[in-house]
């Protein structure tokens, strides 16, 4: 067992657990989020996806494939804070109006996704918008109607 | 079955002498671990031999991209995200920066390591050939005999592959620095993946090309005079994915392209040439992701297409 210290939406922890641990279910097992989702567990499917910033900047990663270990000192957000309160977060505004959800699977990591795409692309083409989240499978939606919760989350953000 | 991670040792050192101590103490009992996107999954599936990891994913040491005059230094810890993200690369290497591009999903590319890329050994692998053409070199460093003390030797990449998922790195070892020649601005490049979708696939096969074409007035006494200027292959590096147990150049059709005409006449000729050179030379396996004759065929074609390209 290691102690490693983590910031998760903003709240410190201090978690004593096996080092080789998923950071996936560090999350959902020793602080109860569990918006982050597993699917595939292993790295394919991006539902487990948080963003992580071990010091130079948030990226989107798969929480699935992180060992607890390195996630030592980091700052992690996962899909329970990207709104900072009880209203929704304009990318999770624009996925409930387009229809972008359904089962809800797969829903945290392609919110994340977006959210990472619109930091490096806050005006995304249909190309970005498509490699942007060509890492998240999603079964349900056929994927027209998460690309057009996209751009009207970038609308959206931009205004 | 799911391995229990309580049955996994890891650790992480302080320092970059201390990563090397460690593995020298005990050579062959740490595996060492940067993104993980590799060796998570190995776990996960139960496949992992040794049950100690030393994580390196956090030394600064070995995240750098250095640009000098004459070539790229990366260090084994860059990200393919960092890969993508320089514009000397994309400007000067962009067959490194596409092989990137199709390296995992994005949220992989933050996470995955280049050194971790090579080390895997993996023939599939998306870099290599890439590497391979561009003539990479790669020094490894491991502890010297005074404390604190790093010994290096480099190698070329071409070397670096002994078998399939087996490299020259000793127990004791680590991948420090890809550095890769900056001499390639007149070449034509040419890279294509054939796998099953776009995003996240593995390949069936890959090839990469370099060439460097002459216009220079025909020497050789057999030209035709209908060639006014005889274009023919100057230099020629050829690499491929999957089409053997380990990521290869293709020396025997190199050695067949060698200032090898591409006039209209003769195109047919040096075609034909070079899909008996690459015959000999590719050796593909069935597997669950292809069929050894598609790959073959495939590939041939790969290398068809840049050789046409290179007419005009």
């Amino acid at each position: 067992m290691t102690t490693i210290h983590l910031t998760v939406n903003n709240q410190p922890h201090t978690l004593t657990v096996p080092p080789m641990k998923r950071l996936l279910d560090l999350l959902r097992e020793d602080l109860s989020l569990t918006g982050t989702k597993e699917a595939c567990g292993e790295g394919e499917c991006g539902a487990c996806a948080i963003l992580l910033d071990t010091g130079s900047g948030p990226e989107l990663v798969n929480s699935c494939l992180i060992p607890a270990l390195q996630a030592d000192n980091a700052t992690l957000t996962t899909i329970e804070g990207l709104a900072p309160d009880a209203a929704l977060h304009p990318i999770q505004q624009s996925f409930l109006q387009a229809g972008g959800a359904q089962c809800g699977i797969c829903t945290p990591g392609m919110i994340l996704a977006t959210h990472h795409l619109l930091t490096q692309h806050p005006n995304p083409t249909e190309a970005q918008i498509r490699e942007g989240l060509s890492g998240n499978l999603c079964r349900c939606t056929g994927y027209m109607r998460i690309f057009e919760s996209i751009r009207q989350a970038a609308t959206e953000t931009a205004r | 079955m799911r391995s229990d991670p309580t049955q996994f040792a890891l650790t992480a050192p302080a320092s970059l002498q201390a990563v090397l101590a460690q593995l020298a103490q005990n050579p062959g009992t740490h595996i060492p671990i940067a993104g993980g996107t590799e060796l998570m999954v190995a776990l996960a599936a139960g496949r992992l031999p040794r049950h100690s990891f030393l994580s390196i994913s956090h030394l600064p040491e070995l995240r750098f991209i250095r640009i000098t005059p004459d070539a790229i230094h990366l260090g084994a810890n860059t990200t393919f995200t960092d890969i993508r993200r320089n514009p000397t690369i994309a400007a000067d290497l962009p067959l490194l920066t596409l092989a990137a591009s199709w390296t995992g999903s994005i949220a992989n590319q933050n996470r995955a390591t280049l050194g971790g890329n090579l080390c895997n050994a993996s023939p599939a692998a998306d870099t290599p050939p890439a590497l391979l053409v561009y003539d990479a070199t790669v020094t490894l460093i491991s502890s010297g005999a005074a404390p604190g003390e790093i010994v290096q030797r480099t190698l070329p990449y071409r070397d670096f592959y002994l078998a399939y998922k087996s490299t020259v790195l000793r127990p004791d070892e680590l991948l420090h620095t890809i550095t890769i020649p900056r001499a390639y601005s007149v070449h034509r490049h040419f890279l294509r993946k054939v796998g099953t979708r776009n995003a996240q696939a593995i390949s069936k096969t890959a090839l990469a090309a370099l060439a460097l074409v002459s216009e220079s007035p025909a020497t050789t006494s057999d030209s035709p005079s209908t060639t006014p200027c005889a274009r023919h292959i100057q230099t020629i590096r050829l690499a491929a994915a999957s089409l053997a147990d380990r990521p290869i150049r293709l020396y025997a059709t190199e050695a067949a392209l060698q200032n090898a005409s591409l006039a209209p006449a003769h195109l047919d000729a040096t075609l034909r040439r070079a899909r008996a050179a690459f015959a000999t030379e590719a050796h593909p396996i069935d597997d669950i992701r292809s069929t050894a004759r598609y790959r073959t065929a495939v590939a041939a074609n790969l290398l068809e297409d840049f050789l046409r390209s290179l007419t005009t």
